[in-house]
């Protein structure tokens, strides 16, 4: 790809990204969400975070079948735990990869 | 003058849900660190990725200045590597990346009466991180705009920073070494633990997780997470109108 095709791919990333980024910032400052809208929006990180986890936890994502006992999932339960315990993104992201990497060892 | 210093370090050691305001850019540094620290390795991880992937050095910088979004820069790797095309990418990146929606409108109601200029730069900084730091500095203390920018640009220079490292050392890094697979799902499941503010989300994430599976397992391409989060959503939405009609 050369150089304007970069610049076209993220530029239009960079486009789409920022538009949702920008539009409530700048034109809801002021105005009041309709409640259904706002309760119906707070659930969208959730979902989304679990949407975007259940494949890596649960599924062969090569092979795009079902594996349920996979590393990536034992491991995330301690990671878990790490999180509720310190409530911290930065040590919850080592302790999780350092567990990942021991867990290639172990071979679990 | 010294029992007046341990009186206060007594009552800060007590509170400390009110913590004492320095300077806003020491302010936002300390707040920022966690951000910066995780991303260190999510981002010379996508780095490596891009590397592996052929994408020169100089697109990693330009995507990461141009995007700032790190789960989709990642489809964005996974997708080029596997000879997606342009308009598929950009959509998918359109996608993942509309939930930044909701944390913007969140925002807002925080950075009223500021000029328009301020607030167009503010929203190139709103991640999942910076959004779940600074809301919870506005809560918890008297948090204000500069505090708020200096994290969001703090965390974006380590983004660049990192994401740019990755791609000039990523030949010298074996794959997936130091668990570096494993910081994005890492990333998530902190994130989502800071979003299960009661039942209701708990119950949302499940039904989320079990559709996502079901339909990634069923249904080809990656229409699962905008589907299952819609799906999920919208039952977690009446699940929690069902208990408001309740009381």
């Amino acid at each position: 790809m050369s150089f304007f095709d970069y610049l076209f791919l993220f530029g239009g990333m960079g486009l789409v990204t920022y538009l949702p980024r920008w539009l409530p910032l700048v034109y809801l400052a002021h105005r009041q969400l309709p409640k259904w809208l706002i309760d119906w929006l707070s659930m969208i990180p959730v979902a989304i975070l679990c949407a975007l986890l259940a494949p890596i936890l649960f599924t062969d994502q090569a092979a795009r079948s079902l594996e349920l006992g996979k590393p990536e999932f034992l491991v995330a339960i301690p990671t878990l735990l790490f999180a509720v315990k310190t409530k911290s993104l930065g040590g919850t992201v080592l302790v999780g990869m350092g567990l990942y990497w021991l867990s290639g060892f172990l071979s679990i | 003058m010294i029992g007046r210093k341990e009186m206060h370090k007594q009552a800060m050691e007590k509170d400390k849900t009110l913590p004492k305001m320095q300077g806003w850019f020491r302010d936002g540094a300390m707040a920022s660190w966690p951000i910066c620290f995780g991303y260190i390795p999510i981002g010379l991880a996508l780095g490596v990725l891009a590397n592996q992937a052929e994408i020169p050095t100089w697109a990693v910088a330009m995507m990461s200045i141009l995007v700032f979004a790190g789960s989709a820069q990642f489809i964005c790797v996974a997708m080029l590597a596997a000879g997606s095309g342009v308009w598929a990418i950009i959509f998918t990146t359109f996608v993942v990346n509309l939930r930044h929606f909701l944390m913007s409108s969140a925002l807002a109601v925080h950075l009223g009466g500021l000029q328009r200029m301020f607030l167009s730069f503010f929203a190139y900084g709103i991640t999942d991180e910076s959004f779940a730091v600074n809301m919870t500095q506005f809560r918890k203390t008297n948090w204000d705009h500069k505090r708020a920018i200096t994290v969001n640009q703090l965390a974006n220079m380590a983004w660049v920073t990192s994401t740019v490292c990755g791609a000039l050392i990523g030949q010298f890094i074996p794959t997936g070494a130091f668990g570096t697979d494993y910081a994005l799902t890492a990333m998530f499941l902190a994130l989502l633990l800071f979003q299960l503010h009661d039942a209701i989300y708990v119950i949302t994430g499940l039904t989320a997780l079990g559709i996502a599976t079901a339909w990634y397992l069923f249904i080809p391409g990656d229409s699962y997470v905008i589907g299952s989060s819609v799906l999920a959503a919208s039952i977690g939405y009446y699940l929690k109108r069902y208990r408001e009609k309740k009381r």
